[in-house]
């Protein structure tokens, strides 16, 4: 293996009709890790996810596989193997059969079939179903039987194509904590592309947030959801203040008309910024005591905690507290240094991050219906 | 059907299907009868297998009939699959138009196409008038074996191609998509998916291209030489001629009647659905 990565996107790039589905993409895979493509319908992390598999072949890049370019490769010929989104398991075959299918095709000796279906049957909890009519099964054990028929072939690499959309939230979150486990003890690398940011999160060491055909960001959950790069993935992943500020030097920035002290350096002198201000990083204090003021125009109990909307000179900050405030109290609000995070303009500034229009409605799952 | 469960017949649904069962009685039941008494009465109304015995003599007529049927089968099988295949994999658009092209002829009469298809082909017809135009010598198109397979062929092309491809068109795009990801070449893929899933369809075209296919006349009577008359032109005759014989005609009937459910019941082991229903019988 060269330099670990197991898959590697050179300048990938790809169009539909004149419209372009992938922007000169780079990115490399290193061996055994969890990657996730994370991003909205439409962004183009299926497509990549097909290009890998073989599906799709680039209009320009390369990819490479262990090193080697295989853009000529057809797909079953690609030590990867692929779970699709709606499982896609054979109607006339039962479990077994349905399992053994990629082995048979490898011409495996007989003997070997029978040990390695079981082996993989109990690894995805599914011993005595061998015989069970793939179509009688429910949805969380037909995604079982479909991890089991990708992964008894022992692929370098897993590809997920959203694979936990069509489960209820129940049987998500333990087939989210299954497939870690699975990966962790098989040891192969998994690429996962879904659209849920905590799905994205939980279960990944590598995320890449895209959209609009490009990559918008690369790194470990962490980092993603503390040091976004742009007003995008501050926005997708999970819930952002993005307010206009001006970098006036290290680690002093200037916005909501109050000048705060931060951790962030290497801007130009007086740059005008995004500043991101995570909801649960606000502190709430009486006013006299504020940085800034502002006057609550929505509270609401959540449970475990309140969401407030607060008017802060005409910008609606979203804040969360675990204390109880009335609609139209005026707080003060208090920022430690490490919870303010600034990012350089991008073409994102603007869109995301301002909470004047926002209802409970609108922060459903907009992406909850099937990709492409 | 599985379901034998006792279900209460209630009044509708005996009124609603009243029609039905009067209307199969009539054209049905009661017309298969009277074959059947025609085929083992001698004419006064007493009973004999004298009629049944008499078909010794045409052993080799009803063996053709059997051997015409599979080979034009078996023709229109290698034929439809393929083409069925191709047409899946075309735009929806282009789709269409290939279905219209297989149903148009199913528009216009047996005899009317025979009628014409002999013409085209005949000794003096357009193909050969056209061969001898361009300097060729004339074919022996017609009258021949060759002729009857090739217009059973023709005509009943159509009922093997819909059945295939209306199964065909319905596998799922995926499911191609995780055989080859699991390791399939085209040729694998074809053979542990899509001829499995098929396979109803297979089944289904078969029966309705056989069926007609052993019952044939006027094909082999207008395409074919003297010695490729079939059951159909044979009881057509004992109906028709001078020396007319219907108890002959009925026992031949019955015998075209016992191989064609003989071969649907062979056929029917191979398209159990996941029902556990069975196609036609």
């Amino acid at each position: 293996m060269k330099n670990g990565n197991i898959v590697e996107l050179k300048n990938v790039t790809l169009s539909f009709d004149g419209e372009k589905i992938l922007d000169s993409l780079d990115l490399s895979v290193r061996d055994g890790e969890f990657v996730t493509f994370l991003g909205r319908s439409g962004c183009g992390k299926t497509t990549t996810l097909r290009i890998i598999a073989g599906f799709l072949t680039p209009d320009e890049g390369d990819v490479f596989f262990d090193g080697v370019r295989i853009n000529d490769v057809p797909p079953y010929k690609r030590p990867v193997n692929t779970i699709f989104q709606r499982y896609a398991l054979f109607p006339h075959l039962n479990v077994f059969e349905n399992v053994a299918f990629g082995l048979r095709v490898s011409k495996t000796p007989k003997e070997e079939i029978g040990p390695k279906v079981r082996d993989m049957l109990r690894l995805v909890n599914l011993e005595g179903y061998e015989t069970r009519k793939v179509t009688k099964l429910s949805g969380g054990q037909q995604q079982r039987v479909a991890i089991a028929r990708a992964l008894v072939n022992r692929p370098k690499v897993l590809l997920l194509d959203e694979p936990l959309s069509a489960l209820d939230a129940k049987l998500r979150k333990d087939m989210q904590v299954e497939l870690k486990r699975i990966q962790r003890e098989t040891g192969i690398t998994f690429i996962f592309v879904t659209h849920d940011q905590e799905e994205a999160l939980s279960m990944s060491d590598t995320v890449v947030v895209m959209e609009n055909g490009k990559i918008q960001q690369i790194g470990a959950p962490v980092d993603i959801y503390n040091e976004p790069k742009n007003a995008f993935v501050a926005d997708f992943i999970g819930e952002s203040n993005i307010i206009d500020g001006i970098m006036n030097k290290d680690d002093t920035v200037t916005f909501a008309g109050h000048t705060f002290v931060c951790v962030d350096e290497g801007f130009a002198h007086d740059e005008p910024v995004d500043v991101v201000i995570r909801p649960e990083d606000v502190d709430i204090v009486p006013p006299s005591e504020g940085m800034v003021k502002g006057r609550i125009t929505q509270a609401t109990f959540k449970g475990d905690y309140y969401e407030l909307i607060v008017d802060v000179r005409g910008f609606k900050w979203m804040v969360q507290t675990t204390d109880a405030y009335a609609e139209d109290q005026t707080i003060g609000i208090a920022l430690d240094p490490d919870a303010i995070h600034v990012m350089h303009k991008s073409e994102f500034s603007g869109l995301y991050g301002d909470y004047s229009t926002f209802s409970d409605d609108m922060d459903g799952d907009p992406e909850a219906d099937d990709e492409e | 059907m599985k379901s034998k469960s006792k279900r209460k017949i209630s009044l509708g649904s005996v009124f609603i299907n009243a029609p039905y069962f009067v209307w199969a009685a009539l054209f049905i039941i009661i017309p298969l009868g009277v074959v059947l008494i025609y085929a083992f009465s001698d004419g006064e109304g007493g009973f004999t297998l004298s009629n049944m015995a008499s078909l010794a003599d045409y052993g080799g007529v009803i063996l053709r009939s059997l051997w015409y049927s599979v080979l034009a089968t078996v023709i229109t099988l290698l034929i439809a699959y393929p083409f069925s295949y191709v047409v899946c994999r075309l735009r929806p658009a282009s789709q269409k138009i290939a279905n219209m092209f297989v149903t148009l002829p199913m528009w216009i009469n047996l005899l009317i196409k025979t009628y014409c298809l002999s013409s085209l082909m005949d000794g003096n017809g357009l193909i050969n008038q056209a061969l001898a135009a361009i300097g060729f010598g004339r074919l022996s198109l017609m009258n021949n074996t060759g002729a009857v397979i090739f217009g059973m062929v023709y005509n009943y092309l159509p009922y093997m191609i819909l059945p295939i491809y209306n199964v065909m068109s319905k596998i799922d795009v995926s499911l191609l998509e995780a055989a080859e990801d699991l390791g399939c070449s085209t040729a694998a893929r074809v053979r542990r998916v899509v001829l499995p899933l098929t396979l109803p369809g297979i089944v289904s075209g078969i029966i309705m291209v056989f069926v007609p296919s052993v019952s044939t006349f006027y094909i082999s009577a207008k395409m074919g030489g003297t010695g490729d008359f079939m059951i159909g032109d044979l009881i057509e005759g004992q109906i028709h001629n001078q020396n007319s014989n219907l108890p002959v005609a009925a026992a031949l009937s019955t015998v075209l009647m016992a191989i064609i459910l003989v071969s649907m019941l062979i056929l029917n082991r191979f398209s159990k659905t996941d029902e556990g229903g069975s196609m036609l019988v």
